[in-house]
């Protein structure tokens, strides 16, 4: 139970500093908001007027806004992998692996971090959904959900940024396998069309795609506000999330070696 | 000089091997209480496997160590709370200032938070920093950048505190200034100091004891004094003992991993 609660504890520290850098740095957020305004600006309004995939009675533009969002997260959180190598290569990963601190706080507090900067891209995309007229959810409730699986999923990515910085332990490697990643997770989720038009082999990867029920969470609740799924989704994301940090807790601290 | 009597690091027959590669090769020493403890060795000797190993980032393949009675592989928990570690890299977050550095490891350290802004103020004072408290670590010199590392890994009082290469790429005033900041620490804490370095003249200087690592080994220990009388050379150095007890010269040996990051090191810290 102490480990928890230091791990609980100190996780929350790791992630304070970071809230911290971002304030005494605010150009990163500006930075990471051009990705989503190309995806919806341009890709989503000019697949929204070929009208050929099946959005279940919301516009194209409404169906990939929580895609959008969840590629930006996971972009996010995916090179949180980067910065692990960075400060092991700049000595700050040694420091804190010879403090007291439990190896999941450590894990949890980068986690955390990723999350932090995920939650602002909830707002980067609300800004942009409100230029381009997209109808979505927007009551505190909405935003509280839309929070909760945004940190759910930047929580899995970082883990598994982490584990894969572990193994690779160079930046030029991680680089090559992080996109190589990324990319993929994307493409075979239901970010930007819907499952029912995959090929069945790609269905199931799409089911096995954590990526697909933080979309599909965020689509329940910015989107349809058909909450069947949202148990599911959110369970998923929870369990996977919860497995990862383990694992990575596990892993992580390898790549001093 | 202090008195050692009392051993608060114990070294017995400390092995790793990284595959078929032995990196430290079953040595064996103690440290007293108070000591400041030079590691001595070209780059690739073998310095920082042991240091990694007694600061309990690496897993010994075999051996004994106690580092203030706690055992290294039992009880690595505890021993993470009587050492403060200085890496040889910059360790310091640029991004944050000095205040915010010291305010992390205090919390990650379990520092009472009505104690935190107490013990914050009294190593930025100490360290000479109180007027760059609130300023972004970026802008620091590269002595001053060391100083904040020394006040971070200071912050709990440390009985044992390890640095690697701590002067690595700073300038012979900057150097002098750590060294003046340490030797207060000891004063001050009764501080045990374990430090690696292969500039033999910062040895000869601060050190009670040395240990001349060659190849995984430890090739001789003693007091500057006993290490040089025994060269039989008159006006011999640190230098000359090194070349006496190897056989050979301190230079840019190591692995080409080692090598990277000392200059970027030394480039970073201008």
């Amino acid at each position: 139970m102490d480990y928890l609660q230091q791990s609980v504890r100190k996780a929350y520290y790791m992630a304070e500093m970071e809230t911290r850098k971002l304030l005494h740095d605010p150009t990163e957020l500006a930075t990471r908001t051009i990705q989503p305004i190309l995806w919806l600006g341009i890709f989503g309004e000019a697949l929204s007027r070929v009208r050929a995939i099946p959005t279940h009675g919301v516009s194209y533009l409404q169906f990939i806004t929580p895609g959008i969002l969840t590629q930006s997260v996971v972009f996010i959180a995916i090179f949180y992998g980067l910065s692990t190598l960075w400060e092991r290569d700049s000595g700050i990963l040694q420091k804190f692996l010879v403090t007291p601190t439990p190896r999941l706080a450590l894990v949890w507090g980068k986690m955390a971090a990723a999350g932090i900067r995920g939650i602002s891209q909830i707002i980067v995309i609300f800004i942009i959904a409100l230029i381009l007229n997209i109808k979505l959810d927007y009551s505190l409730l909405s935003i509280f959900g839309a929070i909760v699986i945004v940190l759910l999923g930047a929580g899995f990515f970082t883990g598994l940024s982490m584990i894969i910085a572990s193994i690779v332990k160079t930046r030029e490697r991680f680089m090559g396998i992080g996109q190589v990643i990324t990319l993929p997770l994307f493409f075979a989720s239901n970010a930007i069309y819907p499952i029912s038009i995959m090929p069945s082999w790609l269905q199931f990867v799409a089911t096995i795609n954590p990526l697909t029920y933080m979309v599909d969470g965020l689509r329940a609740i910015l989107v349809t506000n058909s909450f069947t799924q949202l148990p599911l989704d959110i369970g998923v994301l929870l369990v996977f999330t919860l497995f990862i940090s383990i694992l990575s807790a596990y892993m992580y601290p390898k790549v001093v070696i | 000089m202090q008195q050692h009597n009392t051993a608060i690091i114990s070294i017995d027959h400390l092995l790793k091997r990284f595959d078929s590669f032995t990196a430290v090769n079953e040595i064996s020493l103690t440290v007293g209480t108070g000591e400041v403890f030079a590691f001595v060795g070209p780059n690739g000797a073998g310095k920082s496997t042991t240091i990694k190993m007694l600061i309990t980032l690496l897993s010994p393949t075999a051996g004994d160590v106690l580092i203030a009675n706690y055992d290294l592989i039992k009880e690595s928990d505890k021993i993470r709370r009587v050492i403060g570690y200085v890496p040889q890299m910059l360790s310091v977050d640029g991004s944050l200032t000095a205040y915010e550095n010291l305010l992390l490891l205090a919390k990650l350290y379990d520092i009472p938070k009505d104690e935190r802004n107490k013990r914050i103020e009294d190593v930025l004072t100490f360290l000479d920093l109180q007027h760059v408290k609130s300023s972004l670590v970026k802008t620091f010199s590269g002595g001053m950048i060391r100083k904040l590392e020394i006040g971070q890994a200071m912050m709990h009082h440390p009985q044992v505190l390890f640095l690697d290469e701590p002067t690595t790429g700073l300038d012979p005033v900057a150097r002098r200034n750590v060294w003046k900041h340490l030797l207060e620490l000891r004063k001050l804490f009764g501080t045990t100091i374990f430090f690696s370095t292969h500039y033999m003249e910062e040895a000869e200087e601060v050190a009670d004891r040395v240990a001349i690592m060659h190849q995984g080994n430890i090739a001789a220990v003693g007091t500057v004094d006993q290490l040089i009388k025994q060269t039989k050379k008159p006006n011999a150095t640190l230098e000359d003992a090194f070349i006496y007890f190897t056989g050979t010269t301190i230079q840019e040996t190591g692995n080409i991993r080692e090598i990277k990051r000392m200059r970027q090191t030394a480039r970073r810290l201008g």
